[in-house]
């Protein structure tokens, strides 16, 4: 790339560009600046994790409470923050980040590429969500939380009017949340952009659209739905803002106002949320089935197609949210109809992975444990999901705890199972270690026997007509016995957790070493070592057809068998025409091969949000302070070159 | 990192930066759509006054359209020049766009200031709030069209932008008409068509 900018050898660039080339050799700065999406992909993936532990306590917290009859564990106030920072936390800090640091690490990867489009909006991306979570967190000190007095919000976590109005919700929990969510949806839009412009734009030579792994398709449907359904929650939040903190009425019926407004527009968010959440679980779903079945994808096109579809669809069905709202027969039996519809071309996943696993030779290692486990609660959540699409069926079941075994049968059951799924695939990948397998399938056992045991209860207590969010409840209800089961079901996946934690910890240290391409893979990065080259492929891939790593190692002989590819003439092309083989043909050590620069700029960028949103509430002061850091950033990003001309 | 011209089925062709830019629009309409969809909910539902009838000024608001249009004009003509590779030009029209678009935004503080001096204010009644809220989001993009004209011409005074950097400009333009043909909606729902 030519440089055109003007010799530019002011002081102060001189010192920007030391410090960068310091950070970038230092063991723990060069975290702070780094831009490859690996090492982003990491982030998110251990950030994301920590929230979900906190989140996961918050939980236990609630089960212990619930475990009986009258207990004191908590007060009413501390279940309604509790309960409220639980959902906030799982959906936009731990299965949205999880994704994530699924879509980072594995997009380049995937697609054949050595990077994302833009490395420091990726950053950006990270830092913006590890400051609005932070932020979102601080809420529980804003009241002196060591006398137990916590300040989270309690409005639940999809904060409905007027309920999130300061005249009914005071105190600046409510204040936190709306402000954090927003920041979070900054980071997503982000990410969103970014990866939409990597999958379209950056692929392999040969990788058409329909030679896709179903991973990359599912990350290019979930970020559609991220860029187009964060805005929709982002003014809500905004008009929620201006109502809280300068008096407008958006959702003040005193003025004339419609609080349904607020239902609406927080579920055409959150429908196509949903499906942000579960889409990316398919994905990693649909990569392991087949390497562990030893078949290819049954259905390939039926699999991405009806990804495409549920995208769409997800935004035709947020009524379901809202069937007991009075909002009349008609749009009721049309929401009905289409949230029917949509369970179609999610059913046709189903049995499209069940035909993967028809007569596939199936290895049950770890992954595929948990990726089978994932089709199986899914499937049950799905079908109670069903159940909810009919009207009069969910007028019985709205808000009872039935809803909360449903999505956690799709949320849980669906979504944290395949992620676990696939940090058991791709944890060889990136560390070149095997995650200990026997630990792996305890893992696995102990975490479905709990969760069935804390969530299939859930059915029964809310037929029996349970509420959701109620602290406590008397003892003659009939509700006990169930209650006690998800009680010790929940502690049962938190000690599932724990194994997962040992495992994790073991194995990077004392693992099994992996090879390049340990599970017999398909895909591109089990075509590069263990863990990748900092600039991941040596030579860009040339991709001839779908599975096209397989098709290297694997041919048809006359009677249709499948047998290896007889050595030697194994032929990995690649652009400058390289014969190497497979995984080793890293001999030149990347030397040549130009990476964008780390940056601190991104950091600093973000690092202006909460101190705009912390300002808002507290001191208009330090707003100023806020935006100055937005714009240094901003113009920093810009102005700096985006890598080192070669000395 | 370029793929090569032999494999264009692998990208769509268009910069990066430029897909990225569509996409961001793409989001932006679902942002105003959905303040919009909030400010028609409300027409005419506001409790009391004052209303919009007894305070929209038809013909200042239509010269404050026109100049914003205007400055669309002269943004397609600041890229046409740097696509020609004529700097001289470019610097001219940006900083005119940025004029005009400040004029604009003059216009608005003038109105947001009128407005207020009749009793409007964004906790008023319905309209305040709906009307304070869509169009300053729409005063809030329009400015930071105008710093990013005003950056992209102090950058070309230091020789930053030639005839290779066109997409710079192009981007830029991509924003600011996107910006004015938000302007068109909200003028023609807010302002022409008022509830009977």
């Amino acid at each position: 790339m030519a440089t055109i900018a003007a010799p530019r050898t002011s002081p102060l660039a001189e010192s920007l560009r030391n410090a960068r080339q310091a950070a970038e050799h230092n063991p723990i700065l060069s975290w702070f600046a780094t831009v490859d999406h690996k090492r982003i992909g990491v982030l998110y993936g251990v950030s994301a994790f920590i929230f979900f532990c906190i989140g996961g306590c918050e939980a236990l917290l609630m089960r212990a409470q619930l475990a009986g009859p009258n207990a004191n564990v908590l007060t009413n106030d501390e279940f309604n923050r509790l309960f409220t920072m639980h959902g906030t936390t799982m959906v936009f800090l731990v299965v949205m980040p999880l994704s994530n640091a699924f879509f980072n690490l594995m997009v380049p990867l995937m697609i054949g590429s050595r990077d994302v489009a833009f490395p420091r909006l990726n950053a950006f991306s990270y830092w913006t969500f590890i400051a609005g979570a932070l932020f979102l967190n601080a809420s529980f000190f804003t009241r002196n939380i060591f006398s137990g007095d916590l300040g989270a919000p309690d409005g639940g976590w999809f904060g409905y009017a007027p309920l999130n109005l300061r005249a009914y919700t005071p105190g600046h929990g409510m204040d936190f949340w709306m402000l954090g969510i927003q920041i979070l949806g900054i980071a997503s839009l982000a990410g969103g952009f970014n990866f939409i412009v990597t999958i379209l734009n950056m692929r392999a030579p040969g990788m058409t659209l329909f030679r896709m792994p179903v991973f990359i398709w599912m990350t290019l449907v979930t970020s559609f739905l991220i860029i187009f359904a964060m805005p929709v929650i982002a003014v809500a939040l905004f008009e929620l803002t201006f109502d809280r903190l300068f008096g407008a009425n958006f959702f003040n019926p005193a003025a004339g106002a419609n609080p349904l407004l607020w239902q609406h527009m927080f579920w055409l968010f959150g429908h196509p949320e949903v499906y942000i959440l579960i889409l990316p679980a398919f994905g990693i779903v649909s990569e392991i089935l087949p390497v562990f079945a030893r078949k290819p994808l049954f259905g390939y096109p039926f699999v991405v197609f009806s990804g495409i579809a549920i995208g769409f669809m997800s935004w035709g069905v947020w009524v379901h949210h809202m069937y007991t709202t009075g909002l009349g027969t008609v749009a009721n039996s049309a929401f009905g109809i289409s949230t029917i519809l949509i369970a179609v071309p999610t059913g046709v996943k189903i049995f499209n992975w069940m035909g993967t696993l028809w007569g596939g030779s199936i290895r049950f290692k770890a992954p595929m444990m948990f990726a089978i486990g994932t089709v199986a609660m899914f499937t049950i959540g799905g079908l109670s999901g069903v159940l909810h699409s009919m009207v009069p069926s969910d007028y019985q079941q709205q808000d009872t705890y039935f809803v909360v075994a449903h999505f956690h049968y799709v949320l849980f059951g669906g979504a944290i199972f395949a992620l676990f799924a696939g940090i058991y695939y791709w944890f060889p990948k990136f560390t070149g270690k095997f995650l200990n397998e026997r630990l792996g399938h305890i893992n696995f056992w102990l975490m479905l026997i709990g969760f069935n045991l804390t969530f299939f209860p859930m059915h029964i207590s809310g037929l029996l007509g349970m509420p959701r969010r109620i602290y406590t409840y008397p003892s003659d209800y009939g509700w006990n016995l169930w209650n006690l089961l998800s009680s010790i079901g929940a502690f049962t996946i938190a000690l599932s957790v724990l194994i997962f934690i040992i495992n994790f910890l073991w194995s990077i240290r004392k693992g099994k070493p992996a090879s390049a391409d340990p599970w017999d893979g398909r895909t591109l990065e089990w075509t590069i070592p263990s863990p990748p080259p900092h600039y991941n492929f040596a030579e860009i891939p040339i991709v001839h057809s779908r599975d096209d790593f397989w098709h290297r190692k694997y041919q048809e002989d006359a009677q249709g068998n499948v047998v290896p590819v007889l050595a030697g003439a194994a032929h990995a092309p690649t652009l400058s025409g390289g014969d190497g083989h497979g995984a080793d043909h890293d001999d030149h050590g990347g030397h040549g091969i130009h990476l964008p620069s780390p940056s601190f700029m991104p950091l600093i960028a973000a690092l202006g949000f909460p101190f705009i949103a912390t300002g808002l509430i507290y001191d208009y002061a330090l707003v100023p302070v806020g935006v100055t850091l937005l714009v240094v950033g901003f113009y920093g990003w810009a102005l700096e070159p985006a890598a080192e001309e070669e000395a | 990192m370029a793929v090569g011209s032999a494999h264009l089925e692998t990208s769509t062709g268009i910069d990066n930066r430029k897909l990225a830019m569509w996409l961001f629009l793409g989001s932006e309409c679902l942002f105003f759509g959905s303040l919009i969809a909030a400010y028609l909910l409300y027409r005419g539902h506001s409790l009391t006054g004052p209303y919009p009838e007894d305070l929209v000024d038809i013909p200042f608001t239509s010269v404050s359209a026109f100049i914003l249009l205007m400055s669309s004009v002269s943004m397609v003509l600041a890229l046409a020049s740097i696509q020609k590779g004529n700097v001289r030009n470019m610097q001219i029209w940006l900083a005119t766009t940025a004029i005009l678009g400040a004029m604009f935004i003059a216009g608005q503080a003038y109105e947001f200031t009128e407005f207020h001096h009749e009793g409007l204010s964004l906790s008023a009644n319905l309209y305040g709030t709906t009307f304070f809220v869509l169009t300053g989001f729409h005063g809030a993009h329009v400015t930071i069209g105008v710093l990013i004209l005003l950056s992209l011409l102090t950058y070309s005074f230091r020789g930053g932008i030639q005839k290779q950097d066109s997409l710079k400009i192009e981007l830029a333009g991509l924003y600011w008409h996107f910006v004015d043909i938000v302007w068109i909606i909200i003028f023609t729902l807010v302002y022409l068509i008022q509830p009977q």
